[in-house]
């Protein structure tokens, strides 16, 4: 076997580094292009979010009442509290109307094993921007009918806006951002 | 299983024999993607250590501060930002190569399990350290995570309150987040850097660094697309919009538009199959059980050179129990040991210069001890005939030979090349079993079971022992390398040596073929049993 003349060696070399040169221009073509690139459409252009989040305990299923002096005499002092609730709580029923169309109607069942944690609601409703009427409706009772707490506004959506329903216990009452 | 490794397996050698051509073997990429992994592990290291000095941890800061390295401090702080985001996408490149490749090699399966096991938590965590990355800017892509991220953990049953909830307005959100969210950052990779000691904990002289050349070109090539295309953000993040459009980083956050696409719930049960499928690999089906190789003590003098070859570190060595003068003997790992066969090509005392009877080796093989091999290579050696036998010996992971193509030569597959002990090429050689020794493994730097034809060559080239004595002909020997897609060039290659071996003149003295093996006595003077 013949060797290579020198002068085709650094030929060879060079042609290496070249295609080196290529092959680490493909490689930080690829990631270069898809560190960024596709851009992904999350929300429609055109298009507003209005959220229902907030987290809300329901009433006591079946009711507080007061313990007798029997019964609190059997507890230790420090247990003696004169109201016992039972442990499990009510569900919420929740109703979201936009535009006077009913967008949401459900119940959402209190959280935890024993169900005695609070209710969550977290849901999301994309509508076209411009302007809207919000009516949000909660039952957090045992009543048949109705609702315990009602709330509405007219509200002018931008588009990609995110505008979130909360509910304030403390005030009773549902907020609008 | 073996459908789908043959076809990946022949189109990762097709680009692996293109690359070997532009990088040489040695400097080949492919050869190297585990460690190429790590390579891109310390350059994110150095160049996070550094973001993380101009990083500010606030609401509003965190933004203000990676706009002001990447727009004021371009030169600096803004390469090293983009290098910190271009080489952790590297990293997931090289890692998912790396994974295919292993599959098809088939090098997941049996006691290679472990290694394949514990990359998946290392693929896992490293999609952790991205998204918390990305989260840290706190741009609209950080909020779309964020966003997405706790609305798809909130379905699990875990959480008291909805983590998405301190997502929804800015009033919810503080500094402490960002507090939370970069200590995550760091002790993710930490933890990740654990976690790849355990992946290479079966692996004996795992490779961690790549050659420099490969490193030197990986380095450049990061610094010229970081230049050229510096990496930056997204405007700032409002919690009073939603992000419609994001450049999302499709290396780490492909599955974020799944979450879009399909339920919460179907997206948990996706990726946990997911998960679990690539957990459950290795045994779909398990590979079948070779049994191992086994320690002869009568004939283990405790000299250690199995233990240092071995490419799993399953063999080592114990202290003497047998009561004889040596000080230490072999003991094999069954659950780590390949059954490659390359104890018994580093073991002095594996030679066929012995009577049949006490063709043993002080560590062997059982599906092909060393008197099977002797007496294959005698039996397959007799159908030789004229004046240019050639004797190939190959291993099973490189280029199958059609006897046909290339009259008058046989062929032997053993398990693989590092099997074949030096005295064996003596042996054919010097008892004229054939007039030439061809042997051929997998491609250079490519050797299925890592270092088995390097020590083989090493071996014939007097540089590793048990050296192959000076009394052997070296014209009469050929070191080949062929993947399994190099047929023809394998073809080749036998023919020319068969030409060359026309040339030579026909030895006149020494035993012929026919020749009975000497006694037991000759293995104490032919230099192969000498520890």
């Amino acid at each position: 076997m013949t060797r290579p003349k020198p002068m085709g060696i650094l030929m060879l070399n060079l042609m290496r580094y070249a295609g080196q040169a290529v092959v680490y221009g493909c490689m930080i073509l690829v990631i270069g292009f898809f560190a960024d690139t596709p851009t992904y459409r999350h929300l429609e252009p055109g298009m507003a979010q209005i959220k229902l989040a907030f987290v809300h305990s329901g009433k006591h299923k079946g009711g507080c009442r007061d313990r007798t002096a029997e019964e609190l005499s059997k507890l230790a002092r420090n247990m003696r509290r004169k109201k016992v609730c039972p442990r499990q709580r009510l569900p919420l029923l929740v109703e979201l109307e936009i535009d006077g169309k009913s967008m949401y109607k459900g119940e959402l069942p209190p959280t935890g094993f024993r169900g005695d944690g609070p209710s969550v609601a977290y849901k999301a409703f994309p509508v076209a921007a411009g302007k809207h009427k919000v009516a949000i409706h909660m039952r957090d009772s045992d009543r048949k009918e109705g609702f315990d707490y009602s709330s509405n506004t007219e509200v002018m959506l931008k588009s990609a806006r995110h505008f979130v329903i909360q509910f304030r216990a403390e005030e009773g009452e549902f907020t609008f951002r | 299983m073996a459908s789908i490794h043959a076809p990946m397996r022949v189109g990762f050698e097709l680009v692996e024999k293109w690359a070997d051509k532009i990088f040489t073997p040695a400097w080949n990429p492919f050869y190297h993607l585990g460690a190429l992994g790590f390579f891109m592990y310390w350059i994110v290291a150095v160049s996070g250590i550094y973001v993380y000095i101009f990083f500010d941890t606030g609401l509003t800061e965190a933004y203000d501060s990676v706009e002001y390295m990447t727009h004021e401090q371009w030169y600096l702080a803004g390469i090293m930002r983009s290098l910190h985001r271009y080489c952790s996408d590297a990293m997931v490149l090289f890692m998912v190569i790396h994974t295919l490749r292993e599959f098809a090699l088939d090098r997941y399966r049996g006691p290679r399990w472990f290694t394949w096991f514990t990359g998946v938590p290392v693929f896992l965590l490293l999609i952790s350290c991205g998204i918390t990355g990305y989260w840290l800017v706190w741009d609209e892509l950080a909020q779309f995570i964020a966003l997405r991220s706790t609305e798809w953990m909130d379905w699990l049953p875990i959480f008291g309150s909805p983590i998405a909830n301190n997502f929804i307005t800015p009033e919810r959100l503080d500094d402490r987040f960002f507090s939370l969210m970069i200590f995550i950052h760091i002790a993710a990779p930490l933890f990740l850097l654990i976690v790849l000691w355990v992946h290479l904990m079966r692996v004996s002289r795992p490779e961690v660094n790549p050659p420099r050349g490969l490193a030197i070109g990986m380095l450049i090539a990061f610094l010229v697309l970081s230049l050229v295309k510096p990496a930056l953000s997204h405007g700032p993040a409002d919690l009073t919009q939603v992000v419609a459009n994001v450049r999302l980083d499709w290396f780490y956050l492909a599955f974020y538009p799944l979450l879009d696409i399909w339920s919460f719930g179907t997206v948990w049960g996706f990726m946990t199959a997911l998960v679990l499928m690539f957990l459950i690999v290795p045994w779909m089906p398990p590979m079948r059980k070779v049994p191992v190789a086994v320690v002869n003590l009568e004939e283990c003098n405790g000299c250690t050179r199995c233990a240092e070859d071995c490419p799993t570190g399953a063999v080592t060595m114990q202290m003497r129990t047998d009561g004889t003068k040596y000080a230490l003997e072999a003991t094999v790992n069954s659950s780590t040991c390949i059954s490659c066969g390359i104890c018994v090509g580093a073991c002095p005392t594996s030679t066929p210069f012995r009577r049949r009877s006490n063709v043993v080796s002080g560590i062997e093989l059982p599906e092909l001890t060393i008197a099977d091999l002797r007496q294959r290579i005698h039996d397959t050696a007799a159908k030789l005939s004229g004046n240019t036998r050639i004797l190939v010996i190959g291993c099973k992971y490189s280029a199958g030979l059609d006897p046909d193509e290339v009259p008058n030569t046989v062929k032997i597959e053993i398990n693989c090349l590092g099997m074949l002990p030096p005295s064996f090429i003596d042996y054919v050689i010097s008892r004229k079993l054939a007039d030439g020794l061809f042997f051929t493994g997998c491609r250079e730097g490519n050797c299925h079971h890592r270092f088995g034809q390097d020590w083989t060559n090493e071996r014939v080239d007097g540089k590793r022992d048990p050296k192959l004595r000076k009394r052997v002909p070296r014209e009469r020997i050929k070191q080949f390398r062929a993947g399994i897609a190099d047929e023809k060039m394998l073809v080749d290659g036998v023919r020319e040596f068969a030409e060359h071996i026309a040339t030579l003149p026909k030895p006149e003295t020494g035993p012929s073929r026919e020749d009975k093996p000497e006694n037991n006595d000759a293995a104490k003077t032919d230099g192969y049993s000498d520890a």
